[in-house]
């Protein structure tokens, strides 16, 4: 069941491949039916989720290879269903917002889209690390492909620029996994987990602080976290709007996510120690996020950086090590996907039609775009975290976390809150 | 079986290379001038023959000539890879030839005459064999290097090559006869067990083995001895330099791993430092170096020295696993090399003329197979997942790790990052932008084509299922024992 809808999208996208060149319609048909089909999918996943069992579900193993012992080995806990379930959502409108934007090498720019997807929910699937880091790294070409063709005016200076961070924090996550494989000489993330928990392998204080240094830059790189973050409101800005939303939606939250599946559980003790840091990372990154963005006249830009700072409560929420703080950070995940997904969705649509990203450009829009400039407003007041829409739940979340474990953090990150008003403000119709 | 052939069997390979380059050279001289295209057939099916030799070597694995040459796994396997190597080349070069005009029936000769010494450097069991494999493989190799004799780039680059190779060798001898002057032996085996017996390697012993470093880190093309790859590479007609970069490199490294690994490999900490200073030298100065290549062929150049390093890291591990992963990357570098040459060949129109990055503009929409290819071969020289290169770099990981060499192995991921800026710089200029002037390919013939189909798949099978070839590796690796 997971294979299904891991490698769906894959096979629709080699099915492409069949298709005619010039036949654009048939491919979009098949891009979306496609996407929508792994969507409905997936959705069976959430029928076969026992909420109360814990360990991981649906689980599928086979061997792969003997030397070194890679297994495939797929399965899902609530995180990783949340993540999959956000993914194939976004995919299908992904795939319409391009219906009319994308003119050249339509079925390559397709195949990429529905290769990316493969890519991104295999990552949340894998229990291997081997497995892993497979889907880590492919999802890197589809990418650079994606930025690097279909992309705005500096397109090729963001794509090399975010293959280039991304592989440098990923390089040494491989090696990291390959320590581990070595000391416990297996890639198996639960048996590793066990392993290290009854005590069987030992690792030293050092060596732990180095392997969790590894893995943290890997996936701080892709939150991205202050002052990392320097590839994202570039790769934002040039990609087309598909490749934004899959970006800010989804892509950013694998390093959330493999901090939460990675990071924290290998490493607690290390996790604890850098925990102050981090946190002061991640706070610096809300602020900081904040403020650039309000100065941004670049729409896409302003975006981007809003989500430095959104994804700085991410870290937060985890970082402060309550449950409360979790479920907010899970659940800002979740929201972050949707709302900037939905704000890039609408910068792309502005885009198609006036062709700038300019804010000052879009002044007096509710009278002739009625119906998008509501929706325009509703998706930015979710992303400032106004209460009743998604937004406020994550960050409430969080913030309580934070105060419950140190008030004054909570007071810095609540600063955040505050100036989101001030940068989605500007851009009020 | 009789002792006599019992040894030729061990030889079998390269007798056949030899018998068939010999029938090549005699074959050309009867033949009428409109017929010669008969020999570039006679030399595929002399390196096929001599890939098939490879089993009958199989069935006497034993010293042979009474311990000059010994048949195990490990000549076996780098026999098996240099034949194969030797057909594509050929396979590739065949349309080169006919474009730029130049005789098919030496070249043919001289392929398997060059294959045949690397085969002998592969099964050495002694100092002074090895070093006529290597004069065997070298001195073809420098007639290849300027074997278009009207272009004056490809008389610099054999002229450099000869030069800076026969001073090298010169080394590599003048250490062996150290290395006898100290122990009164060449043979491998023997040395090994006086190191063994608790002998300890006194300064003339050192002295040798350094130079035999020396000759061999310049045949490899590892840093400091690295300094005449980019200029040869780049003058010597295109398919030979696939060959250069898979065949010889090859063929050195097996040189360099029977002799530390079989004769010193009791004294290992004598050389292990060398080999580490070596190692990072020449990751970082290839990889550095290639980042602002705008010729593809300097670019490759710079590449594969970058690769010597790495294989040098797995070499500096000193283990079994060390030995398997850098006879797997061996194996995977030099395919996936010679099938990115094989492509610059192809691209090179007459005279090569089209060897600027540049030039590659919009090979993505006017050629896809041939840039999805290439594309391949990058991402496997960068080592990304799913592809072989990737692999064979976790092997080399994997062993440097378990060696307790986390410095190196660092440095490795640190080079491999750099690395990734000029391997996608190719990848971009083939699918992003446009060219300036107009141009078409040339239709991929059916050789050139096949090279490149079976690289590219042998890029993407290993990476997939590196099953059977890591096992052939580790068994190699354990003829050590």
């Amino acid at each position: 069941m997971l294979t299904l809808v891991t490698f769906l999208p894959l096979a629709g996208g080699l099915l492409l491949l069949l298709l005619g060149r010039e036949s654009h319609a048939a491919i979009r048909r098949v891009a979306l039916l496609t996407s929508t089909v792994t969507f409905l999918l997936s959705l069976l996943l959430l029928r076969g989720f026992d909420a109360t069992a814990s360990g991981y579900q649906l689980v599928e193993r086979r061997p792969w290879m003997s030397n070194p012992q890679i297994q495939y080995h797929m399965g899902m806990d609530g995180i990783s269903l949340f993540l999959v379930l956000l993914t194939t959502f976004l995919m299908p409108l992904a795939v319409l917002c391009s219906w009319e934007s994308i003119h050249t090498r339509v079925k390559e720019f397709f195949l990429m889209l529905l290769a990316l997807e493969t890519a991104m929910i295999g990552v949340f699937f894998a229990l291997d690390l081997f497995l892993f880091f497979l889907f880590w790294e492919a999802m890197l070409i589809p990418m650079y492909f994606l930025i690097g063709i279909w992309g705005h005016e500096r397109r090729i200076y963001a794509a090399i620029k975010f293959v280039l961070y991304t592989m440098a924090g990923s390089i040494l996550m491989l090696v990291a996994i390959i320590w581990l494989y070595s000391l416990s000489g297996t890639f198996d993330l639960p048996r590793i987990q066990s392993l290290l928990q009854e005590g069987v392998i030992r690792l030293p204080v050092r060596q732990e602080m180095l392997l969790f240094g590894a893995f943290f830059l890997a996936f701080a790189v892709k939150v991205p976290l202050f002052p990392l973050h320097t590839w994202l409101p570039d790769a934002h800005v040039e990609a087309p709007t598909a490749g934004s939303v899959i970006l800010a939606g989804v892509l950013l939250k694998m390093g959330a996510y493999g901090l939460v599946r990675f990071c924290l559980p290998l490493f607690p003790d290390a996790s604890h120690k850098f925990a102050p840091w981090i946190v002061g990372l991640a706070i610096v990154g809300i602020i900081y996020g904040a403020l650039v963005a309000m100065v941004q006249p670049d729409y896409k830009k302003l975006v981007a950086y809003s989500s430095v700072s959104h994804m700085g409560f991410v870290v937060l929420g985890i970082f402060v090590f309550n449950q409360v703080g979790m479920q907010g950070a899970v659940y800002q995940m979740l929201n972050h996907g949707v709302s900037s997904g939905g704000l890039f969705l609408v910068a792309g649509m502005l885009y198609d039609r006036r062709h700038t990203h300019m804010i000052k450009e879009f002044g007096g829009l509710a009278t002739p775009m009625p119906v998008l400039s509501s929706f325009f407003i509703l998706i930015t007041l979710s992303s400032l975290g106004l209460p009743l829409l998604n937004g406020f739940v994550g960050e409430f979340l969080i913030l309580t976390g934070a105060f419950e474990r140190r008030p004054a953090w909570a007071a810095y990150a609540a600063t955040g809150v505050i100036l989101s008003a001030v940068y989605c403000g500007v851009t009020s119709v | 079986m009789t002792p006599a052939l019992a040894d030729a069997y061990s030889l079998a390979p390269v007798i056949t290379a030899c018998g068939f380059g010999i029938l090549i050279i005699v074959g050309d001289a009867f033949l009428p001038r409109g017929g010669k295209s008969l020999l570039a057939r006679i030399g595929v099916v002399g390196a096929l023959a001599s890939l098939a030799a490879v089993t009958l070597a199989s069935r006497h694995t034993d010293d042979a000539y009474s311990g000059l040459i010994r048949t195990d796994a490990f000549s076996l396997f780098l026999e098996s890879l240099i034949f194969v190597i030797t057909v594509l080349v050929m396979l590739g070069s065949y349309d080169y030839l006919v474009r730029e005009g130049l005789p098919l029936g030496e070249y043919h000769a001289l392929l398997l005459f060059a294959a045949s010494g690397m085969a002998v450097m592969a099964s050495a069991n002694e100092l002074l064999t090895a070093f006529v494999g290597l004069e065997i493989s070298s001195i073809a190799s420098y007639v290849l290097a300027g074997y278009r004799r009207t272009a004056s780039k490809s008389n610099e680059s054999a002229l450099k090559y000869f030069l800076l190779g026969s001073f090298a060798t010169a080394f590599f001898l003048y250490g062996a006869a150290m290395v006898y002057g100290a122990t009164g032996t060449t043979r491998l085996d023997v040395l090994r067990e006086m190191f063994v017996a608790g002998r300890a390697p006194g300064p003339l012993m050192l002295l040798g083995c350094a130079m035999i470093l020396v000759g061999l880190g310049f045949k490899a093309a590892v840093a400091p001895f690295q300094v005449w790859t980019p200029d040869v590479y780049e003058g010597a007609p295109t398919p030979v330099t696939a060959l250069f970069a898979s065949g010889p490199k090859a063929a050195a490294f097996a040189l360099l791993v029977r002799i530390l690994v079989t004769g010193f490999g009791a004294a290992n900490a004598t050389w292990f430092w060398a080999i580490w200073v070596s190692a990072v030298l020449t990751m970082f100065i290839g990889n550095l170096a290639a980042l602002t290549q705008n010729n593809v062929k300097r670019m490759l150049a710079y590449s594969s020295i970058a690769h010597a390093g790495y294989l040098l890291v797995a070499l500096a591990a000193r283990s079994e696993i060390g030995i398997a992963a850098l006879l797997y990357y061996l194996v995977v570098y030099a395919l996936v090399t010679l099938g990115a040459f094989t492509i610059i060949t192809h691209l090179g129109e007459p005279g090569e003329r089209r060897l600027e990055i540049d030039a590659y503009a919009g090979l993505g929409t006017r050629q896809p197979f041939t840039a999805f290819c290439m594309t391949i071969f990058l991402l496997s020289l960068l080592g990304l997942p799913i592809t072989a290169g990737f692999l064979g770099k976790f092997y080399i990981f994997d062993s440097a790790l378990k060696a307790q060499l986390p410095g190196l192995a660092v440095m490795l991921a640190m080079n491999s990052v750099i690395g990734a800026y000029y391997y996608l710089r190719l990848v971009r200029v083939m699918y992003f932008t446009e060219p300036e002037q107009e141009w078409t390919p040339e239709p991929v013939t059916a050789g050139v084509g096949a090279v490149m189909f079976l690289t590219a798949v042998a890029a993407l099978g290993f990476g997939l299922f590196p099953g059977p070839l890591m096992t052939f590796a580790t068994i190699s690796a354990q003829s050590f024992r």
